[in-house]
């Protein structure tokens, strides 16, 4: 059985992948390769950090402690965050950023997809929401892979290095610990690793049509879903928490 | 974000006096000029100038606040910068787009920009130091900017006209977006309060010289109004700026860093209005040289985009073309 503290658990992995891939994207802001993307990555990280709200906003009403959004999303610890490796990684270069943004969205419209069948009304609601969006983020990512990976040598060469950097984190995505095996027997959360086979159906598909060779999934580094993070993740959350930590308890 | 009191214009045509006077009476007859119309060579120079340069403040824009979008304070907040800032590069897209229809491509005004060629607006080279530079830019400098805009609206070039139309709506939302900020840190703590009366102290003057050198320093002005590219003057705007804004800094228990600011009965044909000290035009003409705060840090970061994103533009060319070349494969 799950348990209301299995689902605020489950419900703020969610939240944090949302969070802090949205927080990357956001990075972008006035920087990207041309205005039509900059005003595309903006798009993708309002998107996500909307997304997150809804969950953190869930995942403060099924804990009944009273913690809203804020509380949840800046006010924990590193350890206490439970995103995805692949969400934390840097955005290094647009060839990084593209291709995780492809493997990130491949994965949730499959999730979201699943969570339409949700046993929780409001994240089946959630669901319905994001799935529209995550669509188009999956479109427009899919297709810069696709562009990038066939383009020019050098971009082709880009992409080669982002798939080295980014591939040893897919697996995490797929991991069906105790907790989300409880989830998902109460058909509460989706069952991850339910949806590896369509997720690699989708990645062998696109990245043949970008020219890119397609390895297994691998499942070499992980750590995120109980809290262990990578080096980049201080640093990320120095800048997201900076005002909530430098002045606590205010409203903005 | 905006349009400045236009920077160094050059208005003078070379065509026949028929020519130009039969012009004039189209645009005194409010008749919308459209891009493959005939027009004199001044007035489609200072147009190209005149959108280039807002075009390019809508996209410098975008960095001063951007550099906050990481650090807001709240989910609500962040969400609502990375909007704004994703507005200004929306601005940036159509009167790009707007100037394109005159003749140049925006990659020649990209290449303007970053050359040092092509101006923007003054106020993106001051930094943005603290969180209330936030609400300070959305209550003052997209203040501003609808002060400038509105009359342009009515500007003799369609395609300028319709643009401004719907960025309009835009920044007046940015700024009630920006007073509300304003206003939450006014009711807060007196760290917050403190935050809000620096930003307002840094930004107030930097705010008046966006509309622009005084009018008795404004070359071609008489020009850029005959052919209604300019409805107002710049001190005309100003004044408007100063008498809508000082009664929302006292609404904010702020106080406006002027000590010559004064109510005046007689001002504005016996309206009433207010007087104000004089401006530091050496230190708005040191800006606009390239001498502000973050004019090198602001044209360096456009560059490293521009550089770092060649790769990528190139490789959809490539793409685009490899494409185009095969025969048409199912997608
Ligand atoms: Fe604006
Ligand atoms: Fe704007």
């Amino acid at each position: 059985m799950a348990s209301a503290e299995d689902i605020f658990c489950g419900l703020l992995r969610l939240a944090d992948d949302h969070l802090i891939l949205g927080q990357r994207v956001s990075e972008w802001s006035g920087h990207a390769p041309q205005l039509e993307e900059d005003l595309a990555l903006s798009n993708i990280a309002l998107d996500l950090i909307g997304s997150a709200r809804a969950l953190y906003q869930l995942a403060g009403e099924t804990e009944g402690k009273g913690r809203d959004e804020d509380q949840l999303a800046f006010l924990r610890d590193e350890r206490a965050y439970h995103n995805l490796l692949l969400a934390e990684y840097p955005n290094t270069d647009f060839a990084h950023t593209i291709l995780r943004q492809f493997y990130f969205s491949s994965f949730q419209q499959l999730y979201w997809q699943a969570a339409l069948e949700s046993t929780l009304p409001e994240l089946a609601a959630i669901a319905a929401k994001s799935l529209k969006e995550v669509a188009y983020h999956h479109r427009h990512a899919a297709d810069w892979v696709i562009r990038l990976g066939d383009g020019t040598e050098l971009s082709h060469q880009r992409m080669l290095a982002a798939e080295a950097n980014l591939a040893p984190y897919l697996g995490e995505m797929f991991e069906k610990d105790a907790l989300a095996g409880r989830l998902a027997d109460a058909a509460i959360l989706p069952d991850p690793a339910e949806l590896q086979a369509a997720f690699a159906a989708d990645r062998a598909n696109i990245l043949t049509r970008a020219s890119l060779p397609v390895a297994d999934i691998e499942s070499r580094l992980s750590g995120g879903r109980s809290g262990r993070h990578t080096e980049a993740m201080g640093h990320l959350l120095a800048e997201l928490q900076y005002m909530q930590h430098r002045f606590p308890g205010q409203q903005w | 974000m905006y349009a400045q009191g236009l920077i160094g214009a050059d208005t003078a045509s070379g065509e026949t006096a028929e020519f130009l006077a039969a012009f004039q009476a189209r645009i005194d007859a409010n008749e919308k000029i459209e891009p493959r119309e005939a027009m004199p060579e001044g007035y489609r120079r200072t147009l190209i100038r005149q959108i280039g340069q807002h075009a390019h403040s809508e996209i410098v824009g975008m960095l001063p606040e951007g550099n906050w979008i990481t650090r807001a304070p709240s989910l609500r907040r962040k969400a609502a910068l990375l909007a704004k800032v994703q507005d200004e590069g929306g601005h940036g897209l159509y009167l790009y787009a707007a100037a394109e229809t005159l003749g140049i491509s925006r990659e020649q005004m990209t290449q303007d920009l970053l050359s040092g060629k092509a101006k923007y607006s003054s106020i993106f080279n001051y930094p943005t130091l603290s969180w209330a530079d936030i609400g300070a830019i959305g209550w003052l400098v997209d203040g501003a900017a609808i002060m400038n805009q509105i009359p342009l609206c009515r500007c003799s070039y369609g395609p300028y006209a319709r643009a401004m139309i719907r960025i309009c709506k835009e920044e007046s939302f940015h700024q009630r977006q920006g007073y509300e900020i304003m206003l939450t840190l006014a009711a807060g703590s007196a760290e917050q309060k403190d935050m809000a009366q620096d930003a307002l102290n840094r930004w107030w003057w930097p705010s008046l010289m966006m509309f622009g050198p005084p009018d008795s320093d404004s070359q071609n002005s008489d020009q850029s109004m005959a052919w209604k590219i300019k409805r107002f003057s710049n001190d005309e705007l100003r004044q408007k700026f100063v008498d809508a804004t000082v009664p929302q800094a006292d609404r904010l228990g702020l106080s406006v860093p002027d000590d010559q600011l004064v109510w005046n009965e007689a001002k504005n044909g016996g309206a009433g209005g207010y007087d104000f000290g004089p401006i530091d035009w050496s230190e708005f003409w040191s800006v606009v040289k390239g001498d502000g705060p973050m004019n090198r840090q602001r044209i360096a970061a456009r560059q490293k985009a521009w550089d770092d994103g060649a790769w990528v533009r190139e490789a959809a060319l490539a793409h685009a073309a490899k494409k185009a070349a095969q025969p048409q494969a199912a997608e």
